[in-house]
């Protein structure tokens, strides 16, 4: 990929991230910053590729496993306590006159 | 094009088709369990997408492969277990700590590149020739850096570890800060003229830059600070893509950016700050204090619960303004048992919802929730307004500047300005609160000298107890 192919790439996924969010609830604030901040631990991708590529060079192997383990505990963690919280919301009421 | 890179190249359209579904179906309440899951989904599909990859190209030796276990592992176990177990109330520290952690990875695969360039070189990958390279690695680091120490600091001041310190709040931080960022910058340049070592200056004041920045930041304005290192961390992980040159990272990376900067600043909205004065003006408190914004209070009365009891019993609509000092007392099952005892006699209970109630846009609505309040009860800022005039009693819980009159009639109130609920407007307001400490922007809540205001001096939960008893004793709710 050629960087001017990048850079557009990224100007189109900014504006992507712009047009999703328009108009949210307050409500749903707590939940989908956390579920946002989930898929910002995507960097596990880089930190695969990273030890992939590291062809036997242990500290680039060690560097590249904590940081994959801290990307999957920000995606993983994440993905449970937003979960979490909305499960809160789908519960139905069952004790209702 | 061989297969599998077009297998790749599919795998990676679709995983961003359903992470941007993902985003845009958690903006509404229906779909947004089902959008999590499916970014979640998505994420995975990421994951075999790129594995699949290389194991149909270079392959993926087994020392690769047991490194690439162990972290997982590790990483997932900590981050499962910490999200089951994390108490509702402290949603907002964990969202800067996993927040953070994200930083640290984007940080941590640039310093890699940065200081084993050749190892990764299969594809011709010389990362130090190409300017480009030098300039993402910076970036990377320098944002990972601060999205890291900024979320650790926020967790820390959310937690009560750590107080804001008294010169902080001094002019000096201005010139510390930009000292730290200068800084950074001859690290960057340094970085560029070929001299690797200068990565761990910039890595030392990019991370100090992030403490720096934050530590002033006030606790009220906390949650607009995650929001934005949220926002952080998405760039932090396009500047990783552009490092090892992944359309998928930085698509993902810029989405999370950009729709974290339009969160901040729908927050902001919520409490009338702009995100400048959020950012640089320093904590509320400070400035009250420093004007003559706080005062003594002439007017308080003083109830029992009792006489509490008797008036929820003669009204005809209640509205429960549910705050922070709810949530920390973990009384929201306690207010649900008045609240359905007050049902029960036929009284109307509404909860009145500031878009910033607990500390966190949304926060309250998450802790109502597990209490098994209906949905419906919840209402907004907007709808429930115009209601107060019709409404026969208020019960504040714990609740302060989001309930100050201020906001709307003293301009010279560093409140002024802020949407709040027109509590004032009801026949009667009980104020359950421990004591007359000031909320958490440090105001005095013209509020309390109201004369149709009493305050129930009392821990919530407990004042929620014996409003129980009292309610029983009337016979409340026992029909």
């Amino acid at each position: 990929m050629s960087f001017i192919s990048l850079l557009w790439v990224l100007l189109l996924g900014s504006l992507l991230g712009l047009e999703l969010i328009g108009k949210v609830p307050p409500t749903l604030h707590t939940p989908l910053m956390s579920g946002a901040n989930a898929i910002s631990g995507i960097t596990m991708l880089a930190a695969l590729t990273l030890i992939v590529k590291a062809e036997g060079n242990v500290p680039l192997l060690i560097i590249g496993s904590v940081s994959l383990g801290f990307a999957l505990f920000n995606v993983v963690g994440g993905f449970f306590v937003t979960d979490r919280m909305l499960a809160m919301f789908s519960r139905k009421p069952s004790n209702k006159k | 094009m061989n297969l599998p890179v077009i297998i790749k190249f599919v795998i990676d359209l679709l995983a961003v088709l359903l992470l941007a579904l993902g985003i845009k179906g958690l903006s509404k309440v229906k779909s947004a369990r089902d959008a999590n899951r499916l970014a979640a989904f998505a994420m995975s599909l990421s994951v075999v997408g790129l594995l699949s990859y290389y194991l149909g190209t270079s392959g993926i030796a087994i020392q690769s492969w047991i490194w690439i276990i162990i972290g997982s592992i590790i990483g997932s176990l900590f981050g499962a277990i910490l999200a089951k177990k994390v108490p509702m109330t402290s949603m907002p520290e964990t969202v800067a700590l996993f927040n953070g952690c994200g930083g640290m990875s984007s940080l941590l695969v640039a310093l890699g590149v940065a200081i084993f360039p050749i190892s990764s070189g299969q594809e011709n990958f010389d990362f130090f020739k190409s300017l480009i390279n030098e300039v993402s690695i910076s970036v990377s680091i320098f944002v990972g850096a601060i999205t890291f120490t900024g979320s650790i600091v926020a967790m820390a001041k959310l937690q009560g570890w750590l107080s804001t310190p008294g010169w902080t709040q001094s002019k000096v931080r201005h010139f510390v800060n930009i000292v730290f960022a200068v800084a950074s910058l001859i690290a960057f340049f340094d970085l560029i003229n070929g001299n690797t070592s200068s990565i761990w200056l910039l890595v030392i004041v990019s991370s100090l830059l992030g403490i720096g920045v934050t530590l002033p930041i006030g606790g009220a304005d906390m949650p607009v600070v995650i929001s934005l290192l949220n926002s952080y961390s998405g760039i932090a992980a396009a500047a990783a893509g552009f490092v090892v040159d992944s359309q998928l990272l930085i698509v993902a990376g810029a989405m999370v950016g950009a729709a974290g900067l339009i969160l901040t600043q729908v927050m902001c909205k919520g409490m009338n700050r702009s995100l400048v004065s959020v950012l640089f003006g320093g904590s509320l408190s400070a400035q009250s204090t420093a004007s003559s914004g706080s005062g003594e209070y002439t007017n308080i009365t003083s109830c029992s619960v009792e006489e509490c009891a008797l008036t929820l019993e003669a009204a005809n609509k209640v509205i429960i303004v549910p705050g922070y000092g709810l949530a920390v007392a973990q009384a929201q099952h306690t207010l649900r048992e008045v609240t359905k005892k007050l049902e029960q006699n036929g009284i109307e209970v509404v909860y009145a919802i500031h878009p910033v109630a607990g500390r966190m846009p949304g926060h309250m609505n998450v802790l109502l929730a597990e209490a098994d309040v209906p949905y419906e009860q919840l209402k907004e800022m907007d709808v429930v307004n115009p209601d107060f005039p019709a409404t026969d009693v208020v019960l504040v819980l714990g609740a302060n500047d989001v309930v100050n009159p201020q906001a709307k009639n003293d301009s010279s109130s560093p409140l002024y300005g802020m949407p709040v609920l027109d509590v004032q407007e009801a026949r009667t307001v009980f104020v359950i609160k421990r004591g007359m400490s000031a909320g958490y922007s440090g105001i005095k809540n013209d509020l309390f000298d109201l004369p149709n205001t009493s305050m129930v001096f009392g821990d919530a939960k407990k004042v929620l107890n014996d409003l129980i008893g009292e309610l029983k004793d009337l016979g409340v709710g026992e029909k």
